[in-house]
């Protein structure tokens, strides 16, 4: 029943066999013990799991870790290098764009895939593309100030560059 | 380092570095050798007699260790407990047990579970067991649930009456027959799901050499969780230990105790391995509580001139199927009726409330518990005598308000009000929104067939839950006072615990500006510790806005024990007098030497090795404060939405949404701003989105975030926030508590804002949530002349 699987995750190569019905989310929260990647709701509305799959935002509860095979996924846990926080991270920070911290890592990945489509958003463009994500805490108001935020300092180029901003190319480091 | 001010800055969280990183510890998180996983089976019928019910398929299934049904728990635990009895109100409580045995009645009630290796197995097992029910009549409307005839829930609950609490205060009577006006009008209150991002669940850990048990526990007050499951399981309270770690939100729904808590503990005392249950989402929005459900008649009497003379409510309250471990009971009546007066000077108040039985999900605290109601429902009417009076409703406020220099002020609901200044906030957020400009912009736009309008809310809540002697005068089965320890280890690290517990308000960065500044010492070395039984003496935990008001004034006070034993000791070392010793920036010196100094790292040092310590001093420096607040709270405000609607369509858009709140003295400007947004949006959310619906089967059709709409990113304006500082005159901090006046103050402006875009329309009144559909249809029979009201 089980089936050999092939991911990089955060830039290292993990090899596993998994059941053919597991869920990407579960395969990094139970498999490999990623728990920073919440389950908030299971149907793909929440978007408290979000990932990053080959760079593009995906909600990894709608995903089989099946069907993450040979691709390059990045979670919360590998935003960071060493101790400088991603730029997102750091912007969730300085402007205070969580509260619980449930819907943290889904809402930066997101954030992070919005950024890659759109390096310079406006306000509107921001609500309106983080629309999957959903936090019952800020009232999202200092969530999109973060991503503003975080938007400019990633174009000003501190931290990652805006066409990788979580360089699964890390893979290297 | 030495530290400037820390109280009253924005200093960035501590709880952010581990939550941005995925550092975070949630109940989900934790994973234990040998850990089991259980799945709960829920009754697919709202009312039903359970006819048959055979385990065995899922008991042979692959991977199964236990399978638990209500029969294997009878005599073995006890059903779960009322926490809230209401005196003087003739309340009934009804055997809620852990698991259905013969009957079930919401959709939700728990009828087995079973325990396997991994969740899927769990799940693939239950599907296995065979259940058969005979359904029995449904109803789920409060009102309905009254009339004769209705199907019954419980046998000793006769017209599924729960409860007929009661409070007359004045003559009303004689100011109705009396009044020169009177406003008649029903609001519903509809029934909002919580929808905490993170579920409930709980992880159980027993260990049968010791008899001891760990529960991890998504919960906002793991102290009393851990006498409820020792009241339901019989496992002594002493040997039990909660621990509320990281918590995704809790908005209420997390105060109540559930039996899925309970089968956990059972189903790891049966199998003798750790268990873990957490809820999906689907099972979140039937098992955890909801909240609101009221269907209010209220009544207004008033003079001319606008004084308002009296109010008078019926309500009847959804309560669901059971009372719950909560504080179910004390959300529609307490927290409701006293507070109905808000910021006026209504002499006669007359509230009667019946806590009605439905075959729904159990109600209980939301955000703001019964004080939203009570705020929708005052400032609503407030509105509607202004437009009856063809009176400003600025001015019919301002006429009424309890004047700023009248405090304390005993109202009509027997709450001494401790301060306030209704006016202040009141002329703020006018001249925020340039209210004069809107009016003549309204008038204008009128005239090209736009619809603008402008909605007041001004507030007044009650919270900083609260003294104790209230609490039990209310019938509440507890205290609501709060512990502090403060604990100063030899390197001069520091200690807090607290026994509130904190699920993203931010308290481990807030509590540790108010030590750091009063002990002179780097915020990072000051220590928050919170949500756990091991190791915190005592706690009634976070709700009711009170972990500021109540937990911080017990903090404060355990830190100057602290520093009052530090000067002696700093005195004997420095051989002064303790009069003669001066505390500055973290150093003890010699009045007028400040050469001759120690830290008070130093005399940490000092006090714990105890090598030399003045005569009579115990060794250590550690401090211990128990605080029970003299009296609630009571911030304030007056919010302000600007909308326009669109008269074609029914849709609307929150143009501006302005709000000045008076919290008392704010120790952190940034978090307490967070918190008015994230409460705004919760009120915004039920005024014009949130809808938690059943069908007249008992189904609930509303049953997942597809069907149910938590706002998101496009549906909550940006809010500008504002506030004026009266201090609480009665803690220490001066501090009132913030967490739900976002939530209390928002509604009615909302709505107040659309009903006055569409007066022209005639339109006096709208139900919640005001969709665009609602909207529309209301305005299609204004034009065909029909009612103006619902």
């Amino acid at each position: 029943m089980r089936q050999a699987i092939r991911v990089s995750v955060n830039g290292e190569e993990r090899s596993s066999e998994v059941e053919p019905r597991l869920l990407l989310v579960h395969y990094l929260r139970e498999t490999l013990g990623l728990t920073g990647t919440h389950v908030g709701c299971d149907t793909g509305t929440c978007g408290a799991c979000t990932v990053l799959v080959n760079g593009e935002a995906i909600k990894s509860c709608m995903m089989l870790a099946l069907q993450a095979d040979g691709t390059q996924v990045n979670t919360v846990e590998g935003l960071a290098k060493g101790d400088t926080y991603h730029p997102m991270q750091q912007a969730f920070w300085d402007l205070h764009g969580l509260q619980c911290g449930f819907c943290t890592p889904g809402m930066m990945m997101a954030a992070i895939g919005v950024l890659q489509r759109n390096p310079n958003p406006t306000d509107e463009e921001i609500r309106e593309q983080l629309e999957g994500n959903l936090c019952r805490c800020t009232g999202y108001q200092n969530i999109v100030a973060a991503v503003q935020s975080a938007a400019k300092a990633m174009r000003a180029g501190s931290g990652v560059a805006t066409t990788a901003p979580v360089s699964s190319g890390a893979a290297g480091e | 380092m030495a530290v400037t001010k820390l109280f009253g800055a924005s200093v960035k969280r501590r709880e952010d570095p581990r939550l941005i990183t995925g550092g975070g510890f949630y109940t989900d998180d934790v994973k234990l050798p040998g850990m089991l996983h259980m799945a709960i089976l829920r009754s697919p019928y709202a009312h039903a007699r359970i006819t048959r019910l055979d385990v065995s398929k899922a008991q042979a299934a692959p991977g199964v260790r236990a399978v638990i049904t209500g029969q294997d728990l009878a005599g073995k635990v006890n059903a779960m407990p009322c926490v809230w009895l209401l005196p003087d109100s003739d309340l009934k409580v009804p055997a809620y047990p852990v698991m259905a045995t013969d009957r079930v009645r919401y959709t939700g009630d728990a009828v087995a579970a079973v325990v396997a290796d991994d969740p899927a197995l769990a799940r693939d097992a239950m599907y296995l067991i065979e259940a058969d029910y005979e359904p029995l009549p449904v109803v789920v409307d409060e009102v309905e649930a009254t009339q004769p005839g209705a199907p019954q829930l419980h046998d000793d609950v006769p017209g599924n009456l729960n409860y007929h609490w009661k409070f007359h205060n004045g003559d009303v009577d004689a100011a109705f027959a009396n009044a020169e006006v009177v406003i008649q009008q029903r609001f519903i209150q509809q029934r909002l799901i919580p929808n905490a991002m993170e579920t409930r669940g709980a992880v159980a850990q027993w260990n049968p050499g010791a008899d001891e048990l760990t529960v991890w526990n998504t919960s906002q007050n793991p102290h009393i969780a851990r006498f409820v499951f020792s009241v339901v399981t019989g496992i002594p309270e002493n040997k039990i230990r909660v621990i509320a770690r990281d918590v995704g939100g809790g908005f209420g729904s997390k105060i109540d105790f559930y039996p899925g808590d309970i089968l956990t503990i059972v189903a790891a005392q049966r199998t003798g391995h750790p268990v873990k249950w957490i809820e999906d989402r689907s099972e979140n929005f039937v098992a955890t509580i909801h909240g609101r459900a009221q269907t209010h008649e209220a009544e207004l009497a008033a003079n001319r001139d606008g004084t308002i003379t009296a109010v008078r409510v019926k309500s009847y309250a959804n309560m669901g199927a059971y009372v719950t471990s909560g504080p179910g009971p004390g959300v529609p009546t307490w927290l409701f009726g006293l507070i109905i007066p808000g910021c006026y000077t209504i002499p006669n108040l007359a509230v009667d409330v019946f806590g009605v039985f439905t075959n729904t999900t159990p109600t209980s605290a939301y955000r703001g518990a019964g004080r939203p109601e009570a705020a929708f429902l005052i400032e609503r009417m407030v509105d509607l005598l202004a437009r009856e009076l063809n009176i400003e409703p600025t001015h019919l406020r301002r006429k009424n308000f309890i004047p700023a220099d009248a405090f304390p002020y005993t109202t009509a609901g027997t709450l001494v009000y401790d301060s306030g200044n209704y006016q202040a906030t009141l002329d703020k957020a006018l001249e925020v929104v340039n209210y004069a400009g809107l009016r003549q912009q309204q008038l204008q736009q009128r005239q090209q067939g736009r619809y603008m309008g402008v909605g007041i809310s001004s507030y007044v809540e009650v919270c900083g839950l609260g003294p104790s002697k209230a609490a039990g005068a209310m019938g509440f089965q507890g205290g609501l006072w709060e512990t502090a320890t403060v604990r100063v280890l030899a390197t001069g690290k520091v200690q807090v615990f607290t026994g509130t517990s904190p699920h993203g308000q931010g308290e481990e960065t807030t509590f540790a500006q108010l030590v750091a500044e009063d002990m002179g010492m780097p915020l990072d070395d000051v220590d928050i510790i919170h949500g756990d039984t091991g190791s915190i003496s005592m706690g009634w935990g976070t709700y009711g806005s009170r972990s500021t008001a109540v937990g911080a004034t017990a903090i404060k006070i355990a830190t100057q024990k602290v520093m009052d034993k530090a000067k002696k000791l700093a005195a004997h070392l420095l051989e002064a007098a303790p009069d003669d010793i001066v505390f500055d920036h973290g150093r003890f010196h010699v009045s007028g030497s400040p050469g001759k100094a120690m830290t008070i790292q130093d005399i940490a040092l000092h006090a714990n090795v105890a090598w030399n310590l003045p005569e009579g001093m115990t060794p250590g420096l550690e401090e211990q404060h128990f605080y029970d607040p003299p009296n609630f709270t009571f911030p304030f405000g007056t919010h302000i939405c600007v909308v326009e609607v669109d008269a074609e369509t029914g849709e609307l858009k929150i143009l501006r949404y302005v709000a000045v709140d008076d919290v008392g003295v704010v120790i952190n400007p940034m978090i307490v701003d967070g918190q008015v947004h994230g409460g705004v949006a919760q009120g915004i959310g039920q005024a014009l989105y949130e809808h938690g619906i059943y069908d007249k089967d008992g189904n609930l059709v509303t049953g997942t975030m597809m069907d149910y709409a938590v706002p998101n990113a496009t549906q909550i304006p940006a809010i500008e926030t504002y506030r004026t500082e009266t201090p609480c005159p009665h803690n220490i901090t001066g501090a009132k508590g913030v967490g739900e006046t976002g939530t209390i103050a928002s509604s009615q402006a909302v709505v107040n804002a659309v009903v006055d875009a569409l007066a022209p329309f005639g339109i006096k009144s709208l139900d919640m949530p005001l969709t665009p559909e609602r909207v529309w249809r209301a305005i299609q029979a204004a034009r065909a002349g029909g009612s103006s009201g619902q």
